[in-house]
């Protein structure tokens, strides 16, 4: 399909504006003036809806298609939310104005919003406060590694290593390394869990913290995992949780209860705001009480006759990770989404969630290989390595999905399993759906075994086939340019 | 009401599949003394009950004040075609486009968005977003330290505070050395610039317009960076990019910006969106996510994410950042916004900011008490010096049903009576004139 | 997998060639094919100085990033700018046309830590389990 600016038809314009009401006075001294337009498309606005509409036909999404990607939660998004996020009091204010003297007054019911969600998580966490300040996930990874390296500090330590699990998703080290740590990575056992000896090696008075996933990204719940805990605790380091995976535990266990110092969430997996195409998210961190001190300020306080007002004042605070308060619209979309499930919402979602990949494990496991144990939580791993030797990868059984109408699960992750494919039903699939795609799988298995050919031509009901991604490295073409034609 | 559509024959049928009694079974790995010591969460409500207890929280709001606040956000019209195509769900319930011949959409849509910053910027290559404002500076200065090997920061203090704070927040634990240099008669004072200038500077980094307003060409501060082997990374308001000189045409090597006037509700502070663009040599340096285009098997023209090997989730470790998740769909909102506006209509639109702007200047100069600071020429906001404390004189005037700007005391010593005024193309003359007359009564 | 006599090879999958104090050094097969189409290749500037075990250069593909590591301490005399524009060379020729740089060796005692084509060939065999 053409681009946009390759529609474009000179002096076309697509918007109106008004038109001046003021006198004009003279133009900016033309030294500070650009010499040429910025060429912009020129379309009407019919151009434009129909083009958007017509890209958004060439898009699997969750409202369209099946989409177990594990690790990413691709759950149904309740549309009342947006319903809400539209509201005129929610979307339109200026995050200036709670800053103004007198403004805290005109923006109480997003304050409350702010405050009561942070209650409502440290609940479902177990931890004694939360930022919502991170825009994403990794952003909040980045926001407790950097909590850490304060409460280390506040100590007059200066520790310089973060232990993670070779199973862990790639932010967890990429956010330590960012923030000047070194990584120390622990193999994962034949059990599917760290190795507990090289783990008790790895640990040292060097070691600033721990980051752990659990159940981790193989879809498995640690029972060991107090004792780890209490092992880092009694190094003096922090164990940190990444809560990509909170969505097989709620109401069944609690990080802070089982020893976790900080806990980030992942708003748009866990509590059903939409993934956008990749983003907005939101990565709220909520700490134990020794790590409360050093979060990000603003912080929102609530006053004994029951106002909400923004507190600056914690000289302790690491400073600001967001310009403001957080993707507040992200925010009150999860908010909602928590009023709504309520207590019991909340834990049948666990329950659902891990029933439902529990299923298609059990259903897949004589045709797949299984990475570890018969059990999973809410994603279980599977290994396309028997049907790579008949040529098919998972990344071809991921086309032949895309075929039938599938998003294909997460491959190549976790890296410790060869051939991986993730699976992340949710608990908003039905058994239907469940058992359309498990039959799907299995013919592919069997098209892995008869006729493994096949594979190289699929996807072939895409828009595009298989794409030259050597290409896109080698030949960098990273935007339309006017000359290229 | 849980969105879990298994009746119970159903899941009885899963549970006899899997060889368990109960659901419960399943969670036998998490023993007793592991169980949540509280879970204290309200009762489940129906939608009905939710929409109207979020609709009484909004209503604790006031959005009814002629908004002269911007300070880096502003109010600006958006159009209802934006609203539309990115409300539909294929775009907004997708992921992120791993598997790219079932997302050519949304791949498509990031390119175009990607040449749209390009264009605007006058940059060779943009990424496909960034959070905000502010962490993309700081992404533009990683980039510097890494490109230069060098860990030293000179920050111009038009810079918006809020980003300042920012950068020293995230790299508080890397050995960074920071110059703040001043703002005199509302420009950068290129003697102190100058003056730190040296071989252990990594990236100068300035802003356009400034925090106070203030339009300049920093095309000596990026000339000088250059001969002592330092980038200079501008951070850019977009829509005045209507009308200004472009990071590009000042020689800067890195731009970067809020995309909020883009597009995208204020929504009281997020999302938001950063964008980041760069000269052609930056290119494989850039953090993010970002679309290129090539071809598949039958030739046909496609586009996929590309120069991923830089990214945490292969690199891990020494990934370039460590950043995942983006803002996709803001993204697609101000592709959707720069589209309809197009290429006059840009102009048109930096020139009604302008307009109103220096019209609203005379307008308030002429109230006794009032000095407007007219030492550099201005956007579409200005710094006015009043004759007693600028946040009295706004709280009085959000009385009066005003957001009448930003007290510049709160981020500069020594500014108590300074306030800062945005006028944008959605501040009608009537509108102008009753603040003007409502500032006069206040003073 | 091509293990050729005549070179020393490294864990990390580098190889070298040794003419009395001059090494050319290059990645070996084993290493082209796991990154698979390689897209981006770094080099240092001639006249580097290099420590054994350092990352000299960079190898990206589409779907990996690597470092290269310098087998010998030494100076880049020479790169070679033809698999900068063209990487796929490395993955054609690896050992003749695909070489990297070319230095001149400090400590050539150093050579002791290198592993011999049986040695390497050995080392694969062990990681492949």
């Amino acid at each position: 399909m053409k681009l946009i600016f390759e529609k474009s038809v000179r002096s076309r314009t697509g918007f109106s504006l008004p038109g001046p009401d003021v006198p004009r006075k003279g133009d900016i001294d033309i030294r500070y003036t650009r010499k040429h337009q910025a060429l912009l498309p020129e379309v009407s606005e019919l151009d434009v809806v129909r083009h958007y509409t017509n890209l958004s036909h060439m898009n699997f999404s969750v409202d369209n298609n099946f989409y177990p990607l594990g690790s990413c939660t691709m759950k149904y998004n309740p549309k009342f939310t947006e319903k809400i996020a539209c509201m005129e009091g929610f979307s339109d204010i200026h995050p200036l104005v709670p800053q103004l003297l007198g403004g805290g007054r005109l923006s109480q019911g997003a304050l409350e919003v702010l405050y009561n969600m942070e209650m409502f998580l440290c609940e479902i966490t177990g931890m004694a406060a939360f930022t919502m300040q991170p825009l994403a996930g990794a952003h909040g990874e980045l926001t407790g590694i950097m909590l850490i390296s304060a409460y280390h500090k506040d100590k007059g330590c200066r520790r310089r290593r973060v232990i993670v699990p070779d199973s862990s998703h790639g932010t967890n080290p990429a956010s330590a390394a960012i923030a000047g740590y070194e990584v120390k990575v622990v193999k994962t056992g034949p059990d599917g869990c760290m190795d507990m000896r090289q783990f008790k090696d790895a640990l040292d008075k060097d070691t600033a913290a721990v980051m752990l996933t659990c159940p981790n990204t193989l879809g498995i719940f640690n029972p060991r995992i107090k004792e780890i805990t209490d092992l880092a605790h009694s190094a003096g380091a922090l164990v940190y949780y990444d809560g990509a995976n909170l969505n097989a535990i709620m109401g069944k266990c609690r990080p802070g209860d089982i020893g976790f110092d900080l806990v980030h969430l992942n708003l748009h997996k866990t509590f059903a705001t939409p993934h956008g195409g990749g983003g907005p998210g939101s990565g709220p961190v909520g700490v134990a009480k020794e790590l409360v001190d050093f979060l990000p300020v603003s912080r929102v306080m609530k006053r004994p006759a029951g106002a909400f007002y923004l507190e600056y004042n914690n000289p302790k605070s690491i400073g600001y990770i967001a310009p403001f308060y957080g993707n507040f619209s992200v925010i009150l979309r999860a908010y909602a989404y928590i009023l709504i499930l309520g207590r019991e919402g909340l834990t049948r979602v666990s329950e659902y969630a891990v029933l439902n990949a529990n299923y298609c494990l059990c259903r897949l496991k004589q045709h797949y290989d299984i990475a570890y144990g018969r059990r999973c939580m809410h994603e279980c791993v599977l290994s396309a390595r028997r049907q790579s030797e008949n040529g098919v990868r998972a990344l071809d059984i991921a086309k032949f999905l895309i075929d039938k109408g599938f998003h294909p699960p997460t491959i190549y992750f976790p890296l410790i399993v060869k051939e991986a494919m993730m699976i992340e039903p949710t608990e908003t699939e039905s058994k239907e759906t469940l058992d359309k795609f498990i039959e799907a799988m299995i013919e592919a298995a069997e098209l892995a075994r008869t006729d493994p050919g096949k594979f190289a031509d699929m996807p072939a009901t895409t828009p595009v086939r298989r794409l030259d991604e050597t290409r896109a490295a080698r030949e960098l073409n990273l935007r339309w340019r006017p000359d290229a034609g | 009401m849980s969105y879990i559509p298994h009746t119970e024959e159903q899941s009885r049928q899963m549970l006899e599949a899997i060889g368990v009694s109960s659901i419960e079974e399943l969670f036998n790995e998490i023993k007793p003394q592991l169980r949540p010591r509280s879970f204290d969460i309200p009762q489940a409500m129906s939608e009905q009950e939710v929409v109207s207890c979020m609709r009484r929280l909004a209503l604790k709001n006031v959005t009814s004040l002629k908004n002269f606040l911007g300070a880096g956000f502003y109010d600006h019209y958006i159009p209802a075609a934006v609203d539309m195509i990115a409300g539909r769900s294929e775009f907004y319930t997708a992921y992120t486009p791993y598997q790219p011949e079932c997302s050519q959409g949304w791949l498509q849509a990031i390119y175009e968005y990607q040449t749209a910053i390009c264009q605007l910027t006058g940059m060779d290559c943009a990424n496909s977003s960034l959070y905000d404002g502010g962490t993309a500076i700081y992404e533009a200065a990683m980039m510097a330290i890494r490109v230069t090997g060098r860990t030293k920061i000179i920050m111009d203090s038009g810079l918006n505070m809020i980003y300042r704070t920012m950068l020293y927040t995230y790299m508080s634990n890397l050995n960074i050395e920071f110059v703040e240099t001043p703002v005199i008669h509302g420009q950068s004072s290129r003697d102190e610039i100058f003056r730190h200038l040296d071989e252990k500077t990594a990236a100068v980094i300035t802003q356009n317009p400034n925090f106070f307003g203030a339009v300049d060409d920093h095309s000596d501060i990026v000339e000088k960076a250059h001969s002592a082997g330092a980038l200079a990374v501008i951070s850019v308001y977009p829509v005045s990019l209507g009308m200004l000189k472009t990071p590009a045409e000042m020689g800067a090597d890195i731009a970067t910006g809020e995309g909020q006037s883009l597009g995208l509700p204020l929504s009281f502070g997020g999302p938001y969106l950063g964008f980041i663009a760069c000269k052609q040599a930056l290119t494989r340096k850039m953090p993010g996510r970002i679309v290129g285009a090539t071809v598949d098997k039958d030739g046909k023209r496609g586009f996929v994410l590309t120069l991923q090997a830089r990214e945490q989730h292969i690199r891990r470790e020494r990934a370039t950042s460590n950043i995942c998740s983006n803002e996709a769909l803001c993204a697609l909102r101000s592709g959707i916004y720069l589209s309809l506006l197009g290429r006059s209509g840009m102009e048109n639109l930096a020139r009604l900011n302008y307009d109103k702007c220096e019209y609203t200047k005379d307008c308030v100069e002429k109230i006794p008490g009032i000095k407007v600071k007219r030492s550099s020429p201005t956007f579409n906001e200005f710094t006015i010096a009043l004759n007693r404390n600028a946040d009295v004189v706004a709280e009085k005037m959000i009385d009066r049903g005003f957001a009448p700007g930003f007290p510049l005391g709160k981020f500069y010593k020594g500014m108590n009576n300074y306030l800062l005024v945005a006028v944008t193309e959605k501040r009608t003359r009537q509108e102008i004139e009753q603040f003007v007359q409502a500032l006069e009564k206040v003073l | 997998m091509n293990i050729p006599e005549g070179l020393f090879y490294t864990k990390e999958h580098e190889w070298v060639r040794i003419e009395s104090d001059m090494a050319t050094v290059g990645i070996t097969d084993h290493a082209q094919s796991s990154l698979g189409d390689i897209t981006f290749v770094q080099l240092p500037a001639a006249g580097a100085d290099i420590q054994r075990s350092s990352a000299i250069a960079t190898v990206e593909s589409v779907k990996a990033a690597s470092d290269v590591y310098a087998p010998l301490s030494g100076e880049v005399v020479r790169v070679n700018e033809d698999i900068v524009v063209n990487p796929e060379i490395v993955n054609q020729s690896p050992y003749e046309k695909g070489w990297f740089v070319v230095m001149k060796v400090k400590g050539l005692f150093e050579k002791q830590g290198l592993l011999a084509p049986h040695e390497y060939k050995k080392y694969l065999d062990e990681l492949s389990e």
